[in-house]
């Protein structure tokens, strides 16, 4: 956990204004705690990620929520598919064999 | 020795100030410095991570590219020191997955609605039911030259490195056309029947035929003589070359129909005559015309004037 001044030195390229735009538009989500704002590591990780898009691969202001709303999507359709995955592996070897072969194309 | 935090190693907040760094790293280097402990190997390392510390946060650059984890303790470079993915697919993830308010996690439960597609039978019910399902269907697609989708064919497919299966092409197959084998898809479960293979056929085009519908269409050459005097000549078709009549004064765009010689026997073979002069020039048949040309005058382009 990281507070907002510790954020905006580690993040080469982010200004404060900015920042709070992103959180006013609920891009990033840190709690909201008496001094301030408190990071965890994947709202960090998370200005990184926005930080590479909007200032790197230049993704405009508009396309920023559509992009970050499928990637989300994207990450927890794969968390879903990891419970799948890990449900499968309790099956018996057969069936899994079985599964394994239907998937093979 | 495991590296530290060069922050831990002086002793100082990040915050910092770089007077305070040197401040403290000068009050550890007098009490670790090797010349004022000597033979005091701890001290000795120590001091080196001290230096290296130092060296490290006394650098604007160097501390800043630390800070944001750009480079190790040591000065090296590190590879990307966060990756969203690797919080975002965990459990760290939930907290922005119900972003803006179109999805739930309830709504990735629709994931297991996907299952029991395709005819899962519970058995008999009951203890000991087994799951009965039919397999997947596979799909393919085959390419087949245009005589062998018009006369019908065999020909293999390859379904997998390893495998394949030997197709055959019904005689007037069309293109797009999908082609199911039964029993040749995925395997069933718990003893339930095969899927069957669907194999989209596309038909390569020919260099002479056409096809539209069971028809064939085709161009062909004939010379000044033929058009004029008529004659017969030879005409390839699907089934390999006949031989047809040409009347006498058939023109170009003369269409003449051979029966039967169009897809599978259905059709008929429409063959378009295109009137094509000798190569080389002709200085008799150019006499000839000056002649013939002045004495029979004729407007074949009456019908386009505006």
């Amino acid at each position: 956990m990281i507070a907002l001044e510790t954020l905006l030195r580690q993040v080469r390229g982010l200004d404060a204004a900015e920042l709070e735009e992103w959180i006013e538009a609920r891009w990033v989500r840190p709690e909201r705690v008496a001094s301030g704002y408190v990071f965890q590591e994947i709202d960090v990780a998370r200005v990184h990620l926005i930080v590479e898009l909007r200032h790197e691969l230049l993704v405009d202001a508009e396309a920023m929520p559509v992009i970050l709303n499928l990637l989300d999507q994207v990450y927890a359709l794969r968390n879903r598919l990891k419970s799948v995955a890990a449900a499968i592996e309790t099956l018996p070897p057969e069936t899994q064999a079985l599964i394994r072969e239907r998937l093979k194309d | 020795m495991a590296a530290r935090n060069p922050y831990e190693v002086l002793g100082v907040k990040k915050e910092a100030m770089a007077d305070e760094i040197r401040t403290a790293y000068r009050a550890l280097a007098k009490k670790h410095h090797p010349d004022l402990n000597p033979g005091n190997k701890q001290a000795e390392a120590l001091f080196k991570e001290i230096s290296a510390a130092y060296d490290l946060l006394s650098d604007a650059d160097k501390r800043a590219r630390f800070d944001r984890g750009e480079i190790d303790e040591a000065g090296n470079e590190k590879p990307r020191a966060y990756a969203y993915q690797d919080f975002a697919e965990g459990a760290p993830g939930a907290k922005y997955r119900t972003s803006h308010e179109n999805m739930s996690p309830e709504d990735l439960d629709d994931l297991f609605s996907f299952f029991g597609r395709g005819g899962a039978r519970g058995g008999h019910g009951g203890e000991g039911a087994t799951i009965r399902m039919r397999g997947g269907d596979r799909q393919y697609a085959l390419t087949v030259d245009f005589l062998d989708a018009v006369n019908g064919a065999k020909q293999r497919l390859e379904l997998a490195p390893g495998k394949s299966l030997d197709v055959t092409i019904p005689a007037g197959v069309r293109d797009g056309q999908v082609l199911r084998l039964a029993g040749q898809g995925g395997p069933g479960l718990g003893g339930g029947p095969a899927g069957d293979a669907l194999i989209e056929i596309r038909v390569a085009p020919h260099a002479l035929f056409r096809r539209e519908g069971d028809d064939i269409h085709l161009d062909l050459p004939v010379t000044l003589g033929e058009a004029v005097l008529g004659g017969r000549v030879t005409v390839p078709t699907p089934t390999g070359a006949v031989t047809m009549t040409v009347p006498p004064h058939s023109n170009t765009g003369t269409v003449l129909r051979l029966r039967g010689k169009g897809v599978a026997g259905n059709g008929d073979e429409l063959v378009t005559l295109k009137v094509v002069l000798p190569s080389d020039s002709n200085a008799e048949l150019d006499t000839f015309l000056k002649d013939w040309a002045a004495k029979y005058p004729y407007d074949p382009r009456k019908g386009m004037r505006t």
